[in-house]
């Protein structure tokens, strides 16, 4: 069991709001996974439930129990964090086993459950050394570790995998996504990223200035964003906004179109514009034009356009995805 | 990037410094060698030669060395019990926020830059006077008989006063290495379930293990030569309950007069700084690896 609730829960760091009353629901199992840019109070909602800062406002609820009043070590919860904290002078085990040993567990107990965490860990070799005898992707595991054997009704992550290089960060992605297959546990995992957000979520919520923004699985907010800051946050490369008589035609204030739903011709089309730059990726090319009247725009080709600089073109927007804004920036249906 | 020229150059480089900073050491090394080795009184300064090794039998075999060494001993290992373990108490309670916290430090490592003549006589004049001092104000005003501190309690008097010279700079090191545990880990911790106690002993205490080290290292070096606070307060008495081994080299040297002894004393208390080194380097020194 491990369903999380947060009714109208406010955070102020002095004079500072950091987090302007937020409710949430995450649901028994669930992986949630907080997102926005840096400053928007992500990892400050990640620690108000795990209990590292108190709540100036609101509500905490574990099970439908608030533990608003509750120390951070007795919600249950276990926390994986960006720097992995493990005890530098403790080995692997003991690292692991300190929870455990803390919560007065027999020693039989814990080498029996530190064992059965090193296995599905792949960490079994590794047990007797020092965190600094490890690498980055193996710190991370130990870390995870330490998490699993509490055995906590949720799992919370912040932004595990930042201090990972690009390939380990995929692999390790995988892992936590199969770990979660495993468990069944619900997950809260903190990341800037919205591709980790995209791939591993089953429920992300982007967060903008200490607010939800949107709640929904990651097709819906790829879909059907419901504001601006959603829409050019979800997404990469990010959407393109466009003002002015297209947009005014099709009864919005701002058009937003993703680079991928868009047609491009060399003769004909809705927007003129001039390439500035193309970027081969083999599967995908992204080009990047400067719009007539419209401004920059983005566009995701498939396979290798053979487009160069300063090359005229003509870009059509496919109606069907067409996101249309008010001048609020909200979504207009 | 060293090439063979550039190292070479180097070395030429360094040199001059090298060879003073070696002579420097050397060459009153040689001469309190060689003093050692001499029947050398002032008192009798016409009758000069060679003994051999007679100095450091006889220095050795002074009942006064023995105690002088015991008392070295206990002088270094109290201090420097009262100096980590009350350093890191000190520390610890620095470490919270509280207001004014610069200004507290610095009241803190005060003492530290006292000179120890002048520190001693602060003590023995203004507290520990059993006349005019301020513990015995304190202990007549509750109607107690005050303390002779320097009479009956020698020893302690100059371990409480040497003591209050190096806790801060023991807090003030201990403290910049509790400062440098990561926030993290300490929440980590907390998540853990680790209450304040075995936070203490299971995160803390590991984390500036390398620290204090280097704390007892530092202050083992100057604790074996403590010589102005015994000199100021007790003079090493009474009797030799407070004389340790440098003030016994003082005391042959310029209350005896015996150039030669003094030397043989001096020596042997190079190599009874060596031996602590050694065993301390074994007991702590491991700390220091990795």
């Amino acid at each position: 069991m491990g369903s999380i609730q947060l009714k109208s829960v406010r955070k102020a760091f002095g004079g500072v709001s950091v987090i302007n009353g937020v409710d949430l629901d995450i649901k028994n199992g669930e992986f949630a996974v907080f997102v926005g840019p840096s400053g928007c109070g992500k990892s400050t909602l990640l620690r108000l439930i795990a209990g590292l800062e108190d709540v100036t406002s609101g509500e905490v609820l574990i099970d439908g129990k608030a533990v608003t009043d509750v120390g951070p070590a007795q919600r249950g919860l276990a926390m994986v964090f960006q720097s992995y904290a493990l005890y530098p002078h403790m080995s692997v085990r003991n690292n692991i086993a300190f929870a455990l040993k803390m919560a007065g567990e027999k020693t039989d107990v814990i080498e029996r459950k530190v064992a059965k965490a090193a296995a599905t860990l792949n960490l079994t070799d590794y047990l007797d050394r020092k965190p600094r005898q490890l690498s980055g992707g193996q710190r991370q595991r130990v870390a995870i570790g330490r998490a699993i054997v509490r055995e906590p009704k949720a799992f919370l992550f912040d932004e595990p995998l930042s201090n990972l290089d690009a390939s380990l960060r995929v692999q390790m992605r995988v892992e936590i996504g199969e770990l979660h297959n495993d468990l069944k546990t619900t997950m809260i995992y903190v990341t800037h990223d919205q591709v980790e957000a995209m791939t591993m979520a089953d429920k992300i919520v982007v967060l903008d200035k200490g607010s939800v923004a949107q709640v929904g699985t990651p097709l819906e907010l790829y879909n059907r964003p419901n504001g601006l800051f959603v829409a050019g946050f979800i997404g990469s490369p990010k959407m393109n906004f466009i003002k002015g008589p297209s947009s005014e035609r099709r009864g919005a204030a701002i058009l937003g179109i993703r680079p991928e739903h868009v047609a491009v011709s060399t003769t004909a089309g809705e927007w003129p514009a001039t390439v500035r730059l193309a970027e081969h990726l083999g599967s995908d090319t992204f080009v990047h034009a400067e719009g007539d009247g419209i401004g920059p725009l983005t566009l995701r080709l498939e396979g290798e356009a053979p487009l160069k600089p300063d090359q005229r073109i003509f870009v059509t927007p496919r109606e069907a995805n067409i996101h249309k804004f008010d001048t609020n920036g909200r979504r207009i249906d | 990037m060293a090439t063979q020229q550039t190292s070479a150059a180097a070395r030429v480089l360094v040199a001059p410094s090298v060879i003073l900073l070696f002579l420097w050491m050397i060459v009153p090394l040689a001469m309190t060698l060689y003093f050692s080795s001499l029947r050398y009184s002032l008192l009798d300064a016409e009758n000069i030669g060679f003994v051999g090794f007679q100095n450091y039998a006889a220095f050795l075999s002074d009942p006064d060395f023995l105690s002088a060494l015991v008392n070295t001993l206990v002088l270094v290992g109290s201090v420097l019990v009262i100096s980590v373990g009350g350093g890191i108490l000190v520390a610890l309670l620095m470490d919270q926020p509280v207001f004014g916290q610069n200004a507290l430090r610095l009241m803190v490592i005060a003492p530290f830059f006292v000179m120890p003549t002048v520190s001693a006589l602060v003590w023995k004049n203004l507290l520990m006077n059993p006349d005019s001092g301020l513990f015995a104000w304190i202990a007549r005003s509750l109607g107690m008989e005050p303390v002779v501190w320097f009479t009956n309690h020698p020893m302690m008097s100059v371990v409480i006063v040497v003591s209050w010279e190096w806790l801060p700079f023991a807090s003030l090191i201990l403290l910049t290495a509790l400062q440098s545990l990561d926030e993290e880990q300490k929440e980590a911790a907390q998540l853990d379930g680790a209450g304040a106690l075995p936070y203490f002993f299971y995160i803390v205490l590991p984390h500036i293990a390398r620290a204090i080290t280097v704390v007892i290292l530092i202050e083992t070096i100057f604790l074996l030569s403590v010589f102005a606070e015994i000199y100021v307060t007790t003079g090493g008495g009474p009797g030799v309950a407070t004389t340790n081994i440098p003030f016994l080299v003082y005391k042959e040297a310029l209350l005896n007069f015996d150039v030669g002894a003094a030397s043989a004393g001096g020596i042997v208390a190079v190599i009874l700084a060596n031996i602590v080194a050694i065993f301390l380097m074994r007991i702590v020194g491991r700390n220091l690896e990795g």
